[in-house]
């Protein structure tokens, strides 16, 4: 951090009587490990109190959207891994369900399986990030180490399925892009199984931890009706204690034959959140639990059979000259797309994710905007920290759950 | 549970709207099973109150403000605003047009989480939002000139920056070193705009596409 004196005017004036108090304007990050990325604040600051926070942003700007204006459909979905880098399949789910929706397309039903599984997953490794790097910010170390040996198990569970760590690029318009193996089902379950008990490590280290709850009770607390007029959506609103999940009010794939709960926070401070997220980690786990025994007892396609949309598979184009024209044109023209627009939400590990899509019947996107949830809660860091100490704006930060791929997009 | 309003039902909201609004919203149009409605941009905060405030519709929640670019348009820009209401769990979609010069009025009062979303459009489109109580760029760099997401900004932008060892600092530089490279891979026998190989003034006045 770099330290500037706005001003010592008054310092030497003999007329205060009182000890002068020193603003300073501070500059914290773009290089900061509590900055969770590249995010650049100007504190002013009185003494150790935050008078006002500006947010530059924009330094992780790759203009997706853009980008996204000159490539065809398919070519997109690997950007939408690159937004939230933390949980990179649950970007890809809202983009694929805007195209599905306009194609008029249904998945079948053990591709949407695959799709919450997961969608599940992402949940997981999103909040176990968050969890402990948030800890980490008000000083805990021990948790990031627990957390990201997880992280590490499910990453090589969503290698096994694409055969990329991160940048998944797993979904498809029309389902995702290949089966499971058995295998690495029954190895989905077995991690569900033993997770549980990691959380409970964790908890044991947070929970109740009194530096922790110092640290995060009645910090950033965000009222219901803040949340609402800012347009909070996910943990940010649940933790204020506004009952709403898209997963449940307005829900997409098979959510709705799934069981599971939604935790809500009470006080909307930092600690609620913290809470909310341990929870929805454990309801994730139990959908995990249902996805895998549905994969088991329902085998069947995982890609649509409409080969106007959905490549045929390799087997094929060795025996069927259609089929092989239809890979030729998917790979080359890409698919068309109705003139129209969509609006499609999902629920994302950080809360509402949306995808505006234009399309103008040829084969690339004429517009698409991606609603970013941190993108809308970083707006808030002005007024959420103002009159909070200096050392509370990374404990807010970090409760936010802020990445920047997908606030810079 | 079947949250998802059929069109008819859209088709009915999207009248109230519209009848009730005393002429704030003009039209409503019922696609994908979204509702849009197009609104003037010199009443649209007049509208988005009333779209929030009617005890039938409570859309009190703006999950998304963003910009368009149809340049072919007289009045080019699209300004969109997305409402929720959580508690009749229904969305709809309001568009209004605006150009470069005349602003469009900032709804950043009526809800204020629109504040970065209007900087965001106003930084990507050059979209004016007046009354907005700090229209700065965003995302672009800092002294950044043009507005990115517009169709007639080129793919690879103006600038480039690089590290200069001699002056010890970052320079920007007319971009040179990359060149945006675009196929063609709409079929010549579906709607291509230029004659086909064979056709009778074939090579002449080929249309380039992006």
């Amino acid at each position: 951090m770099t330290i500037e004196a706005e001003s010592l005017a008054g310092y030497d004036s003999p007329a205060s009587p009182e000890t002068p108090v020193r603003k300073f304007n501070i500059n914290f990050g773009p290089q900061h490990p509590a900055a969770h990325g590249v995010l650049r604040l100007i504190l002013e600051l009185d003494g150790e109190l935050v008078e006002r926070v500006d947010p530059h942003i924009g330094l992780l700007h790759r203009g997706t959207e853009k980008l996204m204006e000159a490539r065809p459909y398919t070519q997109n979905t690997p950007y939408f891994d690159r937004l939230d880098y933390v949980a990179p399949m649950n970007q890809e789910h809202a983009f694929v369900i805007a195209i599905e929706r306009m194609l008029g397309l249904e998945v079948p039903i053990r591709g949407q399986l695959i799709r919450v599984l997961y969608c599940e997953i992402g949940r997981i490794l999103n909040h176990l990030m968050n969890v402990t790097t948030q800890a980490m910010d008000v000083g805990a170390l021990a948790p990031i180490c627990w957390g990201f040996e997880e992280r590490e198990k499910l990453m090589v569970i969503y290698e096994r399925a694409s055969g990329a760590r991160m940048h998944a690029n797993y979904f498809r318009p029309g389902g995702v892009r290949q089966d499971l193996p058995p295998a690495l089902i029954e190895d989905i379950d077995t991690w569900a199984k033993a997770f549980p008990q990691v959380l409970d490590d964790i908890e044991g280290l947070l929970t109740g931890n009194r530096i922790f709850k110092q640290r995060n009770v009645d910090i950033g607390v965000v009222s219901k009706q803040q949340a609402l007029d800012w347009g909070f959506s996910g943990v940010m609103l649940r933790g204020s204690g506004v009952a709403w999940d898209l997963r449940r009010n307005q829900p997409y794939e098979c959510y709705d034959d799934l069981e599971f709960e939604i935790p809500l926070g009470l006080n909307g401070d930092c600690y609620d959140r913290y809470l909310c997220r341990i929870e929805e980690m454990r309801q994730s786990t139990r959908i995990m639990h249902q996805c895998v025994e549905r994969l088991r007892r329902t085998p069947g396609l995982v890609l649509s059979e409409d080969h106007k949309v959905a490549p045929p598979r390799r087997g094929e184009m060795k025996r069927s000259m259609e089929a092989l024209i239809h890979h030729f044109k998917l790979y080359s023209e890409g698919f068309h797309v109705p003139a129209g627009e969509v609006y499609v939400a999902v629920e994302a590990p950080k809360g509402e994710f949306g995808v505006y899509l234009v399309a103008d019947g040829t084969n690339k996107p004429y517009r698409c905007k991606i609603r970013a949830p941190s993108f809308v809660h970083l707006s808030a860091m002005d007024w959420l920290n103002r009159g909070h100490m200096l050392a509370d704006v990374g404990a807010i930060l970090g409760s936010l759950d802020i990445v920047f791929g997908e606030v810079d997009r | 549970m079947n949250w998802k309003l059929s069109d008819s039902t859209l088709t009915e909201l999207g009248e109230k709207v519209v009848a009730g609004s005393g002429g704030l919203i003009d039209a409503f149009t019922v696609a994908f099973g979204e509702l849009t409605v197009t609104a003037a941009a010199e009443t649209i905060a007049e509208a988005l109150i009333f779209l929030r405030d009617d005890p039938a519709l409570r859309f009190h929640q703006l999950m998304d403000l963003c910009g368009a670019d149809y340049p072919q348009r007289p009045r080019r820009f699209d300004v969109v605003y997305h409402l929720l209401s959580m508690t009749k769990n229904h969305r709809i979609r309001v568009k209004v047009q605006a150009d470069e010069d005349t602003p469009v009025p900032s709804v950043a009062t009526v809800f204020p989480g629109a504040d970065w979303f209007e900087r965001e459009a106003f930084d990507m489109y050059g979209v004016f939002f007046s009354g907005h109580p700090d229209l700065r760029r965003l995302l672009t760099d800092y002294g950044f000139h043009g507005h990115p997401l517009r169709k007639d900004f080129p793919m690879t932008g103006y600038v480039e920056v690089r590290y200069d060892d001699e002056l010890k600092r970052v320079v920007y530089e007319p971009v040179k070193s990359v060149e945006f490279r675009s196929w063609d891979f709409l079929s010549p026998w579906e709607g291509a705009e230029y004659a086909k190989p064979g056709q009778e003034g074939a090579g002449e006045g080929k249309v380039e596409r992006g």
